[in-house]
């Protein structure tokens, strides 16, 4: 029996594997002890723990354990990357490159900065949602301290060109800092390979708990420092203050080992399950794929819908848990400004939608989406006086509209 | 956002889509709203010239589940009424049946703007004034 609604917005968070609550388990009952403690066995036992986890997480990003500095989430760890590189390293300079389909971890963390005096570029994107590399050998200047550019976009699942970005920043003796967090876990990702400084990631994007994330901050080649946001006991090497999340902690470690392990054949029948639902979807008529198809992540699809409205569309699949492009919290819409990046009309940003599919969705969950994506979107075009002038062969930009 | 069961009745069996021949003397249509505000409706009603009465009325809207609902609704409410009784359609009542939250009550504006703006194009039609339509 299928269970509706059906999760598709492992993008927004992920379930918590089983296997990482197991891990979990003993750290949130038994093994209670501050990982600080080092005069007592309670404490030994946790700090075993967190070391272990630090030794899986860097398998899977190819570092050393001492390189991880635990955080609270993804926010945090982008908000410590870009405040402590631009306090660390204003001696040097304080220019900062990003570009405009950032989280807003990022881009409100670089507005932050600005207020304080910092500068900071915004590179645009192209239609599929890349930065141009000539944009942004363009944009570096001797005051060039740090450029931060995502890994994988989370509305879109675009990959940019990392390495490409990091050759680029270290050229010019820049920091080169990713926000990893849909991209960790879900395809390979090497620190040392792609040339990564610093990287943001966190647990509850690939199958961990909420509340832990890290950021990963490289030790030498350069030896990177980051000036702490917090102060209190000087932990994490005095970046990161504050008493280790333990179970937290255990968990984002097994994540990784499983992320590890599965990744690839979770890639292979994720990114099946992605085409055969994009490709059923793009039947329909005016329907089309946002951002890159050849540079993504193997589990995210969105796509637009064109003449049928994104807040009766989001009522029209109420069987699936899926985000929209639209985030319609009053009377004003705003549209994605990702999608707004990528140059779509507010139209087709309000009527877009996100699938993000994770290692727990089933074939049959698919098929339930197409039929019921497919049924919404034809019943709202049937019902669309813009459809029925669109098929009539009307202008609708030649229209004089009365606005309201 | 939780929709009221009327709301959510209207959107799921929407009374009256549909398309009457604008090219009729007697089909007044009235074409409201703008895709970049995310709602626009078109109503439709179909008059009894001899009795000055609404036989038939329909529509289509691009909207959000609200938007669809108050055209539905206003759609349904037109029928059998004289034009002085539709031109009395204050959209405050479409908010009360619909229970509409005070965020969706531009949807119901939108539906009174539709049934003038309808009522309107048949006047002109027939010799008639435009109606002067307050734009809320």
């Amino acid at each position: 029996m299928l269970k509706l609604p059906i999760y598709l917005d492992n993008n927004a968070t992920t379930p918590l594997d089983p296997r990482v609550l197991e891990a979990m388990m003993p750290y949130l009952t038994d093994v209670f002890g501050n990982a600080a403690s080092r005069n007592h066995p309670f404490g030994w036992a946790a700090e075993e723990g967190v070391d272990y986890a630090r030794e899986q997480i860097s398998k899977l990003i190819n570092c050393d354990s001492k390189e991880i500095i635990f955080t609270s989430g993804a926010t945090e760890s982008d908000n410590l990357g870009i405040k402590g590189v631009f306090e660390m390293y204003s001696q040097k300079g304080n220019h900062v490159i990003t570009c405009t389909t950032e989280h807003k971890a990022v881009l409100d963390t670089c507005k932050h900065i600005e207020k304080l005096g910092g500068k900071v570029t915004y590179l645009p994107v192209d239609e599929k949602g890349l930065i141009s590399l000539a944009d942004l050998e363009a944009a570096m200047t001797p005051e060039t301290i740090l450029v931060t550019i995502m890994y994988g976009n989370n509305e879109t699942g675009t990959i940019q060109p990392i390495r490409e970005i990091a050759k680029i920043a270290h050229a010019h003796g820049a920091l080169f800092m990713t926000d990893g967090t849909q991209a960790v876990g879900k395809i390979p990702v090497d620190v040392l390979a792609d040339g990564i400084d610093i990287m943001a990631f966190t647990a509850h994007k690939m199958y961990g708990p909420k509340g832990v994330g890290a950021l990963y901050v490289r030790r030498k080649n350069p030896r990177v420092k980051v000036t702490a946001q917090m102060d209190g006991g000087g932990h994490e090497r005095g970046m990161r203050s504050g008493t280790l999340n333990v179970p937290g902690i255990v968990g984002l470690g097994k994540a990784c080992e499983l992320a590890r392990l599965e990744m690839a054949a979770d890639t292979a029948r994720l990114s099946a399950m992605r085409d055969r639902l994009e490709k059923e979807l793009t039947t329909l008529e005016e329907s089309y794929i946002n951002g890159s198809v050849e540079h993504r992540l193997p589990h995210v699809t969105n796509i637009s819908f064109k003449y049928v409205e994104g807040e009766g569309l989001m009522m029209g699949v109420k069987d699936l848990a899926v985000s929209s492009g639209s985030a319609c919290t009053s009377a004003s819409l705003e549209p994605s400004y990702v999608l707004k990046a990528l140059g779509l009309s507010d139209d087709l940003a309000h009527s877009s939608l996100r699938f993000g599919l994770s290692r727990f969705t089933t074939d049959e969950q698919i098929d339930y989406a197409i039929g019921h994506v497919k049924e919404a979107v034809t019943k709202l075009r049937e019902m669309s006086p813009l459809w029925e002038m669109f098929k009539e062969g009307v202008d609708l930009s030649k229209i004089e509209w009365a606005e309201h | 956002m939780a929709y009221s069961d009327k709301v959510i009745d209207h959107y799921s069996n929407p009374r009256n889509v549909g398309t009457l021949d604008k090219s009729k003397k007697n089909v007044g249509t009235g074409l409201v709203g703008a895709p970049e505000c995310g709602d626009v409706m078109r109503l439709q009603i179909e008059v009894d010239e001899a009795t000055n009465t609404i036989t038939d009325a329909k529509f289509k809207t691009f909207g959000c589940g609200s938007a669809i609902a108050s055209s539905s609704l206003a759609t349904e409410w037109l029928k059998g009424k004289s034009i002085d009784e539709a031109l009395a359609i204050d959209n405050m009542e479409i908010v009360e049946e619909l229970a509409l939250p005070p965020v969706k009550i531009h949807c119901s504006v939108l539906a009174e703007d539709a049934i003038k703006s309808a009522i309107s194009d048949y006047r002109v039609k027939n010799g008639l004034p435009a109606l002067e339509l307050s734009h809320h």
